[in-house]
């Protein structure tokens, strides 16, 4: 190989080139906002946007700091003839850059546990609304304590979907008698919500996006999760978890509604199970 | 002549069997890379026709069978066996001084197991049902149950793991010859503070497979039980599946996901520390320079093996594991940003002040710093549980992975095709169509990967074979549109490169012993090698593996082998 390589501009400027349009482009799109989750609709869903976009600054400073480093070397360090020069390394420079990485980073995850802390670390507010989310091939099931405030007793070899009872509900239970089963999730707006999640067969998800909430519904498992929506709205639930053939239309919605309309809804739910 | 190519087939040859390896990861990954194209056009265009499926258009149930075996292909057949399997077979043992693997016919059984498991998986695509739908993860209860949970399920979901396992025990076997060439086999002179980082990096990765495929072998082991002999592991009480209540209790399917991903992100290290060490000896080549902080390169390679065990749990921040776990997984998982944001900071630091030559294979080093910086800052997201509320399961988390891993890794196994081609076949590959195939990929994976981010965050599912249920989603079609034409002019491009593999191979300009005036002692052997790797000479190690540019040197490299006293030689 000749001692001097012909050449090395060109591939340096369009090296330099290409990470420039990388860079550009992503900073154009992210600041456009064209590609973001809905509004929160709770508190908590705040704190996690928050939490996103504290995150989505500082690593996108990383990001742009380091690809223009990397395009400015390869362009200034391209072979023009000259000795490379003999830097085996620098101790004082290797502390700075851990000490760096381990503020930069460790703190970044340290301020991201207020918000995961909030909702998962504690139960519920007393006086929650309880809603049972049961998932199966492919479908929601939300199921509502009815006027005595708890749920009937459930038994899997009771489960028959054709005689309509998709949950099992033992009708020996007198707890079960004013249960309501629906297809969608209708809860009323400013009241904190407590879901038990339950699943009769493989692992299924939840996600709301508005809500910042995304939970696996596992068989074998009551895995609660609560919320305070604070906007009347209808809103997607979609399932996150690969679940069978359906996964991609196992869908159904949340619907936050005023109060008076909450209790329209579940008269009318009552009388119709 | 069939006693010769017996020989040649079933060799213990380090060297052919590092081949081997190659050629069938390259099967793999075009296998691989074909069943991503048909899941790119069924995304891009849902109602689209196919001409060779029943018919016509593909149905859920098929797209999630080829979403299973490309992400089992891809990380088992080519991540798995390319970076490690192929370039460490064939390069370890000279790289060392050695004339052999420590254990030559332990050597050639693992990849003749790796081949029986590859074929053991195609054949799932060919039994009643298909191939499976559960994923490259398989979670229990969808994989547990057999046929009733779903097509493919039954015989192709059993071949899936028969397969694993027969990759465990291959993986397993070949993990330990690395482990004990290493420690048994370097020449005089060889320190381990000598080895090139290639080598470190193989020595990093072979520990983390002897650990991890044991657990993965384990639990594939368990799976199978629960499948076939009616044990429940992994099968709770209760289960009600299409109405029919299983037989099955007492086990747990969030243990199936520990014992996995027990293995499962040892594994994206396993894929890209082969790489990072062709990075780092790349750039340091190319660049004239030693590599920056040498021993810094050796620490944060052992911190990202150790750490790399402690991170599984950030799988499962949504799957019902303890929220405490959740957060200390997170805590563990920004740790290992540490190591990996020094190590970026060395490859800069390689080729500064450099004299930066712009071969084939520096190309795709410099592509690999900066796809790995872009893939592994998108982590910084997804460590975070809250975070993860809302990109958890989304094609942000497909982004990120396939970035890190698998590009990144894909970047660094043609840096190093490039780099030992010469090596492997007496022949120089064409530069013009390396150089082609560098800037078409380069700009090709951007293509297909960063929108893919967007998508995720715009709350695009994985895992579904379509978009057309879900009114939010419909929105984000335009991108899958995009997508797809990426992910086809992407793959087109690599035509380019098995065109100039294989031409090479037998019309490419004859290669001299040390093309790239490198410094270790794969370069002071013949091109390619001799049967014991050096011939008559007498192997020793004088010096670290990256003395370029040494102040007072007559040439700006000395190469491992020389002794102190005596001029190097440049070649041609």
């Amino acid at each position: 190989m000749k001692n001097r390589q012909r050449g090395s501009t060109l591939p340096a400027v369009l090296f330099a080139l290409v990470i420039l349009a990388l860079v550009a482009f992503t900073v154009a799109i992210f600041l456009s906002r064209k590609f973001a989750s809905p509004a929160p609709i709770s508190d908590n869903a705040a704190a996690v946007n928050h939490q996103y976009l504290l995150t989505l600054w500082i690593v996108g400073a990383v990001f742009v700091l380091a690809q223009l480093s990397l395009a400015f070397a390869v362009f200034r360090f391209r072979d023009r003839g000259q000795r490379a020069r003999f830097l085996p390394g620098s101790v004082a420079l290797e502390v700075a850059c851990t000490a760096a990485a381990v503020i930069i980073f460790l703190g970044l995850g340290a301020l991201g546990k207020k918000a995961w802390a909030a909702v998962r670390y504690t139960g519920p507010p007393t006086g929650s609304i309880q809603v049972e989310v049961t998932e199966m091939q492919f479908q929601f099931l939300f199921r509502y304590p009815g006027a005595d405030g708890k749920f009937g007793r459930l038994d899997p070899a009771l489960i028959n979907a054709a005689m309509g009872n998709p949950l099992g509900i033992d009708p020996n239970s007198p707890e079960g008698k004013d249960d309501i089963v629906t297809g969608t999730l209708a809860v009323p707006v400013d009241r904190p919500v407590e879901l038990l999640l339950r699943s009769q067969d493989v692992i299924h998800g939840f996600l709301v996006r508005e809500l910042r909430l995304q939970q696996d519904a596992v068989p074998g498992m009551i895995i609660p999760l609560h919320f305070t929506p604070n906007k009347i709205g209808k809103y997607d639930i979609v399932c996150t978890q690969l679940c069978g053939l359906g996964h991609q239309r196992m869908h159904s919605y949340l619907e936050v509604m005023s109060e008076a309309d909450y209790e329209k809804f579940l008269k009318q739910q009552a009388a119709a199970q | 002549m069939i006693g010769r190519t017996h020989s040649r087939l079933f060799s213990s040859d380090h060297k052919v069997i590092g081949l081997q390896y190659c050629f069938l990861a390259m099967i793999a990954v075009v296998t691989g890379i074909v069943l991503s194209l048909l899941m790119r056009y069924h995304l891009a265009w849902p109602k689209g026709h196919l001409p060779f499926i029943t018919g016509g258009i593909m149905t859920p149930e098929q797209y999630l069978a080829l979403l299973t075996m490309h992400g089992t292909i891809m990380i088992f057949f080519v991540l798995t066996t390319a970076p490690q399997n192929a370039f460490g077979t064939y390069f370890l043992p000279l790289q060392i001084g050695a004339r052999e693997m420590a254990f030559p016919v332990l050597n050639m059984i693992g990849f003749w197991l790796t081949f029986a498991a590859f074929i053991v998986l195609l054949a799932a695509f060919f039994v009643q049902g298909g191939a499976p739908i559960s994923g490259w993860t398989a979670y229990p209860p969808l994989s547990g149950l057999g046929d009733i949970t779903g097509p493919g399920e039954g015989a192709g979901q059993t071949l899936w793991i028969v397969s694993i396992l027969i990759f465990c025990v291959a993986s397993v076997l070949s993990s330990v010859n690395f482990i004990a060439t290493i420690i048994e086999m370097r020449a005089p002179g060889m320190t381990l503070m000598r080895m090139p980082l290639t080598v470190w990096a193989w020595f990093i990765t072979s520990i983390l497979i002897m650990l991890s495929f044991s657990v993965l072998l384990a639990a594939g082991v368990l799976l199978l039980l629960d499948r076939s002999f009616g044990t429940s592991f992994f099968a709770p009480a209760g289960l009600v599946v299409t109405s029919q209540l299983q037989s099955h209790s007492g086990g747990s399917p969030l243990l199936w996901q520990h014992l996995f991903w027990f293995f499962g992100h040892p594994e994206v290290y396993i894929a890209i520390l082969p790489g990072m060490g062709v990075t780092s000896q790349v750039l340091s080549n190319f660049s004239r320079k030693p590599v920056f902080g040498y021993p810094a390169m050796v620490v944060t390679l052992s911190a990202i093996g150790v750490l790399g065990f402690g991170v599984w749990g950030h799988h499962m921040f949504v799957s019902g594991m303890n929220p405490y776990s959740g957060f200390t997984f997170s805590v563990l998982t920004m740790s290992i940003a540490v190591p990996s944001a020094a190590k970026t900071f060395n490859w800069l630091g390689t080729l500064w002040g450099g004299k930066i030559q712009f071969t084939t294979p520096m190309l795709f080093a410099l592509g690999f710093v900066s796809v790995f910086i872009t893939g592994g800052l998108s982590g910084i997201f997804l460590a975070q549980p809250a975070v993860d509320n809302i990109l958890h399961a989304t094609y942000f988390v497909v982004a990120h992975l396939h970035l890190v891993m698998g590009v990144a890794a894909i970047f660094g196994v043609f840096a190093a095709i490039y780099y030992w081609f010469p090596k492997m076949f007496g022949r120089m590959m064409s530069e013009p169509l390396g150089k082609a195939h560098f800037w078409l990929t380069f700009a090709g994976v951007y293509c297909i990967f960063l929108p893919m981010h967007f998508m995720g965050i715009a709350g695009g599912i994985r895992r579904y074979a379509d978009f057309t249920d879900v009114d939010y989603l419909q929105a984000l079609q335009p991108l899958h549109l995009f997508m797809t034409i990426a992910a086809f002019f992407t793959a087109a491009v690599q035509i380019i490169f098995f065109f100039n593999f294989f031409r090479s191979m037998f019309v490419g300009k004859p290669a001299t012993s040390n093309p790239w005036n490198a410094t270790t002692l794969e370069w002071a052997t013949t091109s390619p090698p001799p049967r014991d790797n050096f011939g008559p000479a007498k192997v020793m190690v004088y010096r670290g593996a990256y003395e370029y540019s040494v102040p007072g040197a007559p040439a700006d490299f000395i190469p491992q082998h020389l002794p102190p006293s005596a001029p190097p030689r440049p070649s041609s």
